[in-house]
């Protein structure tokens, strides 16, 4: 069987890490390869680069990242953030990255995640959906709504039809991220992550809200995910990655244990 | 010299990355000389069987690669390049290299597994593998190890004598395949970690013998 993957996500602005990694003596590192390095060492399955850099001029820094990073990382990793056109991901994939992940792009214009699939493959292909609860309508009935713009606007699209949507075009994975519990530390969205993850027939990654080790096997039990995403629960020090796997394989959560 | 086969499938840049990084030299390429004369020879690969097989054909690289085998050269396939070694696929209905006597099947979207319920297709994530030989290239990897498999179809060799570990996913698939110099594997060693670079490795100071 797929042991569960443990997917560290690393916001990147023009080139730096947004968040370092806290390590015992107090460094920071701001490096995207060093910290991704970091935490292909420690047992990572697999890492996300996510570019907020706010300018389209800098984003060939994030290109020459993606580069420098296949050079030293031997596991798959993905890059997300501003991947607007076909021609983005292309560059980002040629550049060594396994999968990119396209967000307010595909709610746009969701024909993006057909072409892409038809060019790069749909294993290529990450839909990241940024989801927040609202109450059910003839529109939203499954009371989860597509945001964009970090959550600020609102698409009248329901989460439930979206994902689905997004597999049938060709999509190969969800990146599922719970805007209400994203930055909480109170748990991951287990209701939507559930509904999501039991309605569609690809891997769904969840995202938003980890604050402790229960709160990742709550979601990769309960919340039926396949895979977590976790951020602030490593770069701060609460624990680290090589923990959240030896707490889980104990609890009898398959996981790798071997790296 | 190792040469990497450009058949325009995927992108083979992982491979020659991770090979770097371990400290052998190697090209990408499409010429039959080249591979030819090539110390060791790696088949990697993404993308579907019909696209593959059409690519090496127009490049008559099909004929290459049946020669790399007879010659003895230590063959080293990858994903894509575990598959299109057998007689034929599924996928596309594809007539293959026919190296190896036996068929690619597809996953079946029914899958289920008593712990998880309905599996999904692609099989897509880290899995162990059940070894059933031992083999050069395996040497150094550990029963715990795992590896990193994207695919949704599978080898299945004609004879169980060709099948060096399987891996589990709701049903038992061959995921090591190898016969004389050939030597295949459904996971993508390239990205698997430290395990993976160590097969990898091993293949690139292997003698193309089995035993």
């Amino acid at each position: 069987m797929l042991s569960k993957r443990i997917i560290p996500c690393l916001d990147v602005r023009e080139g730096c890490t947004t968040k370092g990694i806290k390590f015992k003596q107090n460094v920071d590192i701001g490096d995207p390869v060093e910290m991704g390095r970091y935490y292909y060492e420690e047992g990572a399955d697999e890492i996300v680069f996510y570019d907020i850099t706010a300018s389209n001029e800098k984003r060939d820094i994030m290109i020459d990242v993606v580069s420098r990073v296949a050079g030293d990382i031997f596991i798959p990793f993905s890059v997300g953030g501003g991947i607007r056109t076909l021609d983005d991901m292309r560059r980002v994939l040629l550049a060594g990255a396994e999968k990119v992940s396209v967000n307010s792009a595909a709610i746009r214009d969701p024909e993006i995640i057909s072409k892409g699939a038809r060019a790069f493959g749909s294993q290529c292909i990450v839909l990241g959906m940024d989801v927040k609860k609202v109450t059910p309508s003839d529109a939203v009935p499954s009371g989860y709504e597509m945001v964009i713009n970090g959550g600020r606007t609102y698409t009248g699209i329901d989460a439930l039809k979206w994902a689905q949507k997004g597999e049938a075009l060709g999509a190969g994975e969800i990146c599922l991220n719970s805007i209400d519990a994203d930055g909480t530390l109170d748990g991951y969205e287990l209701t939507l992550t559930a509904l999501i993850s039991e309605n569609v027939n690809i891997p769904v990654i969840a995202s938003g809200g980890a604050g402790n080790i229960d709160h990742i096997y709550q979601v990769l039990t309960r919340g039926r995910a396949d895979a977590a995403l976790v951020a602030s629960i490593i770069h701060y020090g609460t624990c680290t990655i090589r923990e959240i796997k030896e707490d889980l394989h104990a609890r009898g959560v398959k996981v790798r244990m071997s790296w | 010299m190792i040469a990497i086969v450009d058949y325009r499938a995927g992108n083979l840049r992982s491979v020659e990355r991770a090979l770097r990084k371990i400290g052998f030299d190697c090209c990408i390429t499409s010429d039959g000389e080249e591979i030819l004369g090539a110390e060791r020879v790696v088949f990697p690969g993404v993308g579907a069987a019909g696209r593959a097989m059409a690519n090496l054909k127009e490049q008559g690289l099909d004929r290459v690669l049946r020669q790399v085998f007879e010659n003895g050269r230590p063959f080293l396939g990858i994903c894509i390049g575990a598959q299109i070694i057998l007689e034929r696929s599924e996928e596309d209905n594809a007539s293959c290299l026919a190296l190896v006597p036996g068929e690619v099947r597809a996953f079946s979207s029914s899958l289920v597994s008593g712990d998880h319920g309905h599996l999904k297709i692609p099989h897509m994530g880290w899995n162990g593998l059940e070894r059933v030989k031992e083999h050069p290239v395996l040497r150094g990897i550990e029963p715990m190890d795992e590896f990193y498999f994207v695919h949704s179809y599978y080898p299945v060799p004609a004879s169980e004598s060709h099948v060096i570990a399987y891996a589990g996913y709701g049903i038992r698939f061959p995921s090591i395949i190898g016969t004389r110099n050939l030597i295949a594997m459904q996971f993508h060693l390239e990205k698997s970690g430290a395990p993976g670079l160590r097969i990898l490795k091993n293949f690139c100071q292997w003698d193309g013998k089995t035993c």
